[in-house]
């Protein structure tokens, strides 16, 4: 049992410097060799563009539920001209990037665990090497910089698309008045919520490429390999995406 | 030359290669041939550096390739081109986008140039007209045929071949030993092909080593290792279910 435990204990600190080695070598190669533009561009075609279908839904639905339930919990305080703020402030300091990031990890953190791994274990990572090519340049940096770029991007977006949902809700379905649902939000939102909400959403495009290309990296044998890997690939970044944003949260507040 | 000393290679504690010298001589063919499952493909990622021994050395034109920075390794894989079992090429490029890569990216030459290079290394292994397909729209051989061009379009001094036959037709088989002749007829290269066949492959390499128990069992020219008295490389050659190669261990 003792041998087990040692056993178990240097394999999770053998991963975990595994993985801490990985973003630094990543951060490393972007700074030194980003690689070419043409990679950036698409990459940021797939993680941005092509995520902005599930994005724009998203936040339209998660703004018009704010609205629902701001509506209902003001309404109870005589309140109701505060709901812009309510979902404005919600949306900027907290959904949107939240939301956003778990999406885009669904969607495109997933793939790219799964189109690095399967480039693992059919050995084209292992033919760029004996090209004499450093993966990470072709593969893994182009994904981080694109991540970064297109998750505070994605993020307005949801921000925008947000608002407007509660607002099709608060003042076209239940009668806020327009005036005060923009008029408030104007006076309370700060560029500090701002602020803190590109510093989530630029920090989880990190964790989600992070993550993603690490599992591809180094994924198991065979399908089941790969499949395992893409799983525990969207399950510990959704993780890590929400116990990094408690703390992001509490230094930001 | 590629030189290996003394290399051990175990993984989750089974011993794979033990103790395993190897001298490979420049401009020449050598095979290195073995039953399935003794670490033949395992030595061969260890003449590029995709895998590290446990100890031992190797040594590529006198240099050690053993715990090098990634800039020195990858100083010394540029002398080197490579055929996987399964190919490897890039499943999103097409033919020729898989053949020109490794010019793109390491060399200077002009994209008239890269193109001159890729249609003369496709033709070179008797493919035309498929520039525009994708790997999966080959056949095997076919796409062997295209790894080969991409290992010899670079122009490497040494080509390692991963069992390069594996799964084709006798007839494929037959074409992709002689291409390998061939271009090593025409570039001079250094190759090391991973092989079981027996006997097509004593007509393709000018040495031969047999790989056996984590150790070269013997190593010669091919017609010193085919008239071998090695019971093991006797009972390798004929087939033959009785001797000290046992299958089911």
């Amino acid at each position: 049992m003792v041998h087990a435990l040692g056993h178990t204990t240097v394999g999770v600190v053998r991963d975990l410097g595994r993985c801490g080695w990985f973003l630094i070598y990543s951060i490393y190669m972007i700074v030194r060799r980003p690689g070419k533009l043409i990679h950036v561009l698409k990459q940021l075609r797939f993680i941005g563009t092509k995520s902005l279908f599930v994005i724009v839904l998203t936040a339209a639905f998660t703004g018009m539920v704010l609205g629902l339930q701001g509506y209902y919990t003001l309404t109870k305080f005589g309140s109701e001209g505060m709901l812009g703020t309510a979902v404005a402030l919600s949306l900027i300091r907290e959904l949107g990037p939240v939301l956003a990031a778990l999406m885009v990890t669904g969607r495109a953190g997933s793939a790219i665990t799964a189109e690095i791994g399967i480039m693992r274990i059919t050995e084209q990572i292992d033919a760029l090497e004996t090209m004499a090519l450093d993966p990470f340049k072709y593969l893994v940096t182009p994904k981080f910089i694109a991540a970064m770029i297109s998750l505070p991007l994605l993020c307005a977006i949801f921000d925008v698309i947000g608002i407007y949902g509660g607002w099709l809700v608060g003042v076209k379905l239940l009668g806020v008045n327009p005036g005060a649902y923009f008029y408030e939000m104007e006076k309370s939102v700060v560029w500090r919520d701002v602020y803190s909400g590109f510093v989530k959403s630029f920090s989880f495009g990190l964790i989600i490429a992070w993550i993603g290309c690490y599992k591809g990296y180094y994924a198991g044998h065979g399908a089941e390999g790969v499949s395992k890997a893409t799983t525990e690939s969207v399950v510990l970044t959704s993780v890590i995406i929400l116990v990094w944003d408690y703390f992001l949260t509490s230094v930001l507040l | 030359m590629i030189r290996l000393r003394n290399v051990h290679k175990s993984f989750g504690g089974q011993k794979v290669l033990d103790g395993l010298d190897l001298e490979v001589p420049d401009g020449k063919i050598t095979a290195i041939i073995g039953p399935s499952g003794e670490g033949k493909s395992v030595l061969l990622k260890h003449l590029i550096g995709l895998l590290q021994p446990d100890s031992g050395t190797v040594e590529v034109d006198g240099e050690s390739i053993i715990d090098l920075r990634r800039s020195e390794l990858n100083r010394i894989r540029e002398k080197f081109g490579m055929l996987f079992q399964n190919v490897a090429l890039f499943d999103s490029m097409t033919v020729y986008e898989n053949v020109a890569f490794p010019l793109q990216e390491k060399t200077s030459l002009t994209k008239e140039e890269i193109r001159e290079r890729v249609m003369s290394a496709l033709e070179d292994v008797g493919l035309k007209n498929i520039e525009d397909k994708f790997p999966d729209e080959l056949s095997g051989g076919m796409k062997k045929r295209v790894g080969l061009a991409r290992a010899v379009a670079p122009n490497p001094k040494i080509i390692l071949f991963d069992e390069p036959t594996t799964g084709l037709d006798p007839i494929i088989k037959r074409a992709i030993h002689q291409l390998i002749k061939d271009t090593h007829a025409k570039f001079g290269f250094t190759a090391v092909i991973v092989s079981h066949e027996i006997p097509e492959i004593f007509d393709v390499a000018q040495n031969v080593a047999m790989l056996f128990q984590g150790k070269i069992l013997q190593y010669g020219s091919s017609e010193n290792i085919k008239n071998s008295k090695d019971p093991a490389i006797k009972q390798f050659i004929s087939g033959s279910l009785d001797g000290p190669i046992q299958m089911m261990r």
